[in-house]
């Protein structure tokens, strides 16, 4: 599997490997869906620091990953990005509002546990 | 001509046999004739530079200068064949002179004058005997030729070269992504987004995210004269990638008349957060980053 899903808490950790089929991106997004009702997951780190390209149709799946994740309770970080990927992805032009993202897995947690803090939260 | 041509670039004056050789010796009767009549030509050339309107940026003391090592080195080009010592110094020249503003047509009309002079002299010289006076034209048309254009594209390369070497100097200085404090970047943009250079921009400052780990980035555009579509697409993107390198952008020095051009223009500023000035930039910024830091980071935030 070239998705590596690890659970901390209740925190799933999901580290892409290496790039992604489209189907296999459908399944990561159903697996996903499904792993953080079961486990009661309050948020989604999503890595895709190994991947050297992402095109538009992997920003959309990102997308409807945080979006169907969101519709499940589950706030998701993506972490990662890296610099040419990430002009490359703007060139796109696709609304990516969705997307959260963050440089490591520490302000990845952190971001987190903002976003799912109540008493924190800004409401975005 | 193959021949001729030959003889024009290895003459050797002689040891040449008689007969379709006989160039050699001519040419070298040239240049002798040339030598002589050195002092009368070089004025006559940069009187005619004068007359012409030439080399306006030059004193006529400078010119005359010029033209005299411009004029040894031709006849020695036209005497060896080798256009190298002309070459250099048609590269040091102009390394010389474009800093004053000389143009190329400029330097090219100089060279043709001087071709143009020389030719009325010899033709002067020698036009009892058209026969010889054929064989000089041979001689010394594609001589002539080959040092007006090593002289032109001499001028030109050394022209191209300042020219490079101001755009990379421009580059470097022109998109200084700074740190204020740890994780607070300023990006101050000053005169013309093109598109090459919003590229570059946009690459140094992800690169600088993510050396720094910023969180938050102010782009301050006080000294960006003018927006276009295309430049605020640009930031658009800038903002929206920072974004995705985990970094929150600040827009700040959005003039009136920029505002106003963006929201003519239509462009999507959704995404912009602005604010008015550099200062109001910082501190939104600071509000961002206290906001935005967990409790446990504070310490070393402070140092």
């Amino acid at each position: 599997m070239s998705v590596a899903i690890l659970r901390q808490g209740d925190v799933l950790i999901a580290s892409i490997r290496a790039d992604l089929s489209d189907g296999q991106l459908l399944a990561l997004r159903d697996d996903l869906a499904e792993r953080t009702g079961a486990d009661r997951i309050r948020g989604v780190v999503l890595d895709v620091g190994a991947l050297d390209v992402i095109d538009s149709f992997v920003a959309r799946s990102l997308r409807s990953i945080v979006e169907a994740l969101r519709l499940r309770g589950t706030e998701t970080v993506i972490v990662g990005i890296r610099p040419d990927v990430a002009i490359a992805m703007v060139q796109f032009r696709l609304n990516l509002e969705a997307l959260r993202a963050v440089l490591d897995l520490d302000e990845a947690v952190a971001l987190l546990d903002q976003l799912t803090d109540r008493e924190d939260a800004d409401g975005g | 001509m193959e021949t001729e041509n030959r003889e024009a670039e290895a003459p050797a004056p002689e040891a040449s046999p008689p007969g379709p050789d006989l160039d050699g010796p001519l040419l070298h009767q040239l240049v002798e004739y040339l030598r002589q009549e050195r002092s009368a030509l070089r004025e006559e050339w940069a009187r005619r530079i004068m007359d012409a309107q030439l080399l306006r940026a030059m004193t006529a003391q400078e010119i005359f200068s010029e033209v005299t090592a411009v004029y040894d080195n031709y006849v020695t080009a036209l005497e060896t064949g080798s256009v190298e010592t002309l070459q250099a110094y048609a590269r040091e020249l102009s390394e010389r002179i474009i800093p004053r503003g000389v143009e190329t047509h400029e330097v090219l009309g100089i060279v043709l004058l001087l071709r143009d002079v020389l030719a009325r002299s010899l033709f002067a010289h020698y036009q009892s005997d058209l026969r010889v006076w054929d064989r000089i034209l041979d001689a010394y048309e594609p001589a002539a030729n080959r040092i007006a254009v090593t002289v032109g594209v001499s001028f030109v390369e050394e022209r191209e070269r300042v020219i490079r070497e101001q755009q990379d100097a421009i580059r470097e200085l022109s998109t200084p992504v700074l740190q204020v404090r740890e994780r607070l970047l300023i990006l101050p943009i000053i005169g013309v987004l093109d598109p090459a250079r919003a590229r570059q921009l946009t690459e140094q400052l992800l690169g600088a995210i993510q050396h720094h780990r910023a969180r938050v980035v102010v782009i301050d555009i006080t000294g960006v004269a003018t927006v276009d579509v295309t430049v605020a697409n640009h930031l658009v993107q800038t903002v929206e990638a920072s974004r995705l390198m985990g970094a929150s952008a600040i827009i700040t020095g959005l003039s009136s008349k920029i505002a106003q051009t963006l929201v003519d223009l239509g462009v999507d500023l959704g995404m912009m957060r602005t604010v008015g000035d550099l200062q109001g930039g910082l501190e939104e910024a600071e509000r961002l980053l206290g906001h935005r830091t967990p409790p446990r980071n504070r310490p070393t935030q402070a140092e």
